[in-house]
């Protein structure tokens, strides 16, 4: 979370030539005194910022003193690039917390409140419209989410005959997505949340191809953010802003949840049919309400053994 | 010891390499045609490969829908070329037939370039290719064995270098002017041919470990994967010996021409069989299982972007295999260049686009959309397949004179020099 002003003004000079240099094997451009070539792919990075984006170890390789470094980098760069003080939070996950999620479908009125919400609160590419959350309009009378219609406007909701399924990361607990990755930048952390280094993701795409729940997204060009929209509360595993040429998804909204606090989804819901929780405290709501209701989860019979669930209320 | 090995004496490792790269810039007017063009390609490649560096894979037809496409699809391809092109080995050196030992070097140098080609292939689809160290053991975090595609990525990187080391050694001992030992390369063969059959079983397993994916979610895959390799292998195999022939005094065998078409012929029929079992399957009692089928084959949802594409591969196959079928016309080179073209496109739609790109559709959210490549990923794919052209051009063109100096030599200077080793 430091936010030491690195003198990178002797550098400058030298930078314009190393940065295109850079253009060839990474697509580096523009910097601020540059002007913008293309998607720069680390946005106005400093030399000494690009090169330490470059040597960043893995995530949880890294010492103390490695992870402040690659923050205060990370806060550096969304300065440069649109202006904006932003905090790049490392929060540790709470002990004795697993996160998990369950959804009322009964009340779920495919408003799409959550899917807003998310890309607001996560940071997501608004040029690239990367949603975490798809809410499914499923036809009565099945579970086929092959006859679902993702792009339904009607003038209003619901429609009749039909219901409403949201789909985000199930955070499975087995999940194929970290077996799949080649480089281990995907994994399940302590709290249960599955997260991506976007530092150490080579973009291989491998795990997009092995989540049944279609739940990641890749960074196709650098995402674009308009500065006044970007939240400034952010986790390094979370929110924080993504290069291009990397995997993203829904994290439980790690940087809120981490710190007690809802998902963005669930304070969104308008029919408070999102239930979130701790999944260890048995007098939570999320453990009331897989006690006491019939619950089920989605394509259960993969193993994949997700955190994420779905009732209803008859 | 070192040292000396690096001294240049006459016969020494430095000669041999010296002497094999400069025959590089030795060759007739035809040649330096051909590598220019090769170099073209590629250049134009490499230019359009410079535009995804500067914008992002956003420059191809991929999307979070279907996120791999005619890369991997080549990927897929090639590692079967790799796989098959070894197989020569076999007769060579198990039941040691000479027809065969003489072209078993280009067989490797096929494989190599098949490799290499694949590999790049991969590279161009990374998303951050300057990570790549991240993939190496030690400096990066390998997720082996855990991960299929670690798995994929250690298999190659072995074959590709026992595909040069074996060539390396019997050459070095050619361009010596002694016979290599048998001994000492035959253990080496005998694991780089287990290796052929393990990389295409790997990258089958790379598709069929994803429940996720029905479509590749299926035993079948690998043993689809081998059958249809050992119909593309000898196939490219079979054209490039001919040209071999034609350029240089090199000896082909027709018999080894017989012996390949042989192989195709019954390739292609369980290939072809293969494919009729996974219809029945699919299509017999039409499930959730069976929508990639039917996207492939029948269009879903009004997107049908394959469906020509397969039906042509299979046309394709089918008229290989009656050609190849018929004795007369099997023998006839005509007709046998024909096949060889016909299953060479055809495999490569099945086991390409066909393969992975209805892995894809629906997604496992049920959402129908379409993946048609951009010309710059067209562009970018015709660099690397030239780059592999050049990678064999110039391997077969170093090689070639080695081993015909070594025929050259009289049998007794051969075993002389033996004696003397
Ligand atoms: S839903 Fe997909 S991305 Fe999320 S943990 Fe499961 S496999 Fe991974
Ligand atoms: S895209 Fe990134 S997170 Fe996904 S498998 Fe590849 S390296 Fe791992």
């Amino acid at each position: 979370m430091s936010t030491n002003p690195q003198p990178d003004q002797p550098l400058d000079q030298y930078r314009r030539g190393f940065l295109k240099k850079l253009g060839l094997v990474g697509g580096a451009a523009a910097a601020t005194t540059l002007p913008a070539v293309g998607h720069p792919a680390w946005g106005g990075s400093t030399l000494g910022d690009a090169v330490g984006d470059f040597f960043q170890s893995h995530y949880k390789r890294m010492d103390p003193e490695e992870i402040e470094a690659a923050l205060g980098r990370i806060e550096r760069r969304a300065k440069k690039r649109l202006g904006v003080e932003i905090q790049v939070a490392n929060t540790p996950p709470i002990p004795g917390v697993v996160f998990g999620y369950a959804i009322n479908i009964s009340k779920c009125q495919g408003y799409r409140r959550c899917v807003t919400a998310c890309v607001e609160e996560n940071n997501q590419g608004r040029d690239s419209q990367v949603q975490y959350i798809r809410v499914l309009q499923m036809d009565k009378g099945g579970m086929n989410l092959e006859t679902s219609e993702h792009y339904y406007a009607p003038e209003t909701v619901p429609v009749d005959g039909k219901f409403y399924l949201p789909v985000q990361c199930q955070q499975c607990d087995d999940p194929p997505c970290v077996k799949a990755c080649p480089v281990q930048a995907t994994w399940m952390e302590p709290d249960g949340i599955v997260v991506i280094d976007y530092n150490w993701c080579i973009g291989c795409r491998y795990c997009m191809a092995a989540c049944p729940y279609w739940a990641r997204h890749f960074n196709w060009s650098e995402p674009q953010i308009p500065a006044e929209a970007l939240n400034p509360v952010t986790h390094y595993l979370g929110n924080r802003p993504r290069p291009r040429g990397v995997v993203e998804k829904c994290t439980f909204c790690i940087q809120r949840t981490r710190l007690g606090r809802q998902p963005a989804c669930q304070e969104a819901c308008p029919t408070g049919a999102r239930v979130f929780g701790n999944l260890l405290d048995p007098d939570s709501e999320i453990r009331y309400v897989l006690e006491n209701k019939t619950v089920f989860r989605l394509k259960e019979d993969l193993g994949t053994e997700p955190k994420f669930w779905y009732y209803t209320d008859v | 010891m070192f040292k000396r090995m690096l001294e240049r004496k006459p016969g020494g490792v430095v000669d041999f390499m010296l002497s094999a790269v400069g025959r590089l810039s030795r060759g007739g007017w035809l040649y330096w045609l051909w590598l220019v063009l090769l170099l073209g390609v590629m250049g134009n490649g490499g230019f359009h490969y410079l535009d995804q560096l500067r914008h992002g894979l956003m420059i191809t037809g991929l999307s979070d829908q279907i996120s791999w496409g005619f890369y991997i699809a080549n990927f897929a391809f090639l590692v079967g070329i790799a796989a098959s092109a070894v197989l020569l080995v076999i007769p060579a050196y198990i039941f040691h037939r000479q027809e065969v030992k003489d072209v078993v070097l280009l067989g490797e140098a096929v494989a190599v370039a098949a490799v290499i080609t694949a590999m790049t292939f991969v590279m161009v689809d990374l998303g951050r290719p300057e990570r790549f160290w991240h993939m190496i053991p030690g400096i990066g975090e390998f997720n082996f064995p855990v991960s299929l595609l670690s798995w994929d990525v250690l298999v190659l990187t072995g074959y590709l270098l026992l595909n040069l080391l074996i060539p390396f050694y019997i050459l070095y001992c050619h361009f010596q002017g002694r016979e290599p030992s048998f001994r000492v390369y035959f253990p080496w063969v005998l694991l780089a041919m287990f290796w052929a059959i393990s990389i295409h079983t790997v990258t089958a397993f790379l598709f069929s470990a994803n429940p996720a994916r029905p479509f590749w979610h299926t035993a079948l895959l690998g043993p689809r994967f081998i059958a249809s390799a050992f119909v593309s292998g000898p196939a490219l195999m079979i054209a490039a010996l001919q040209i071999i022939r034609a350029v240089t005094r090199y000896p082909v065998s027709q018999k080894v021409m017989h012996m390949l078409a042989l192989i195709m012929t019954i390739a292609l029929q369980i290939s072809l069989f293969f494919v009729i079992a996974e219809l029945f399957t699919d299509f017999y009692n039409e499930g959730s299982h069976s929508a990639s089928s039917r996207y492939l084959f029948f269009g879903l949802d009004g997107h049908a972007a394959l469906r020509p594409w397969v039906w042509c591969a299979l046309g394709l196959n089918l008229l290989a295999v009656l050609i190849l079928m018929i004795n007369p016309l099997r023998e006839n080179m005509f007709f046998l260049n024909l096949a060889c073209l016909l299953a060479f496109v055809g495999i490569w739609i099945e086991k390409g686009m066909a393969l992975v790109v209805p892995g894809f559709i629906p997604t496992p959210l049920g959402e129908v959309a379409d993946y048609v490549p951009t010309s710059a990923e067209l562009m970018i794919s015709g660099g690397i397949w030239a780059m592999g052209l050049l990678v064999f051009t110039l391997l077969a063109k170093m090689a070639i004179p080695i081993e015909l100096a070594q025929r050259d030599r009289p049998a007794e200077a051969v075993a002389g020099a033996a004696a003397t080793t």
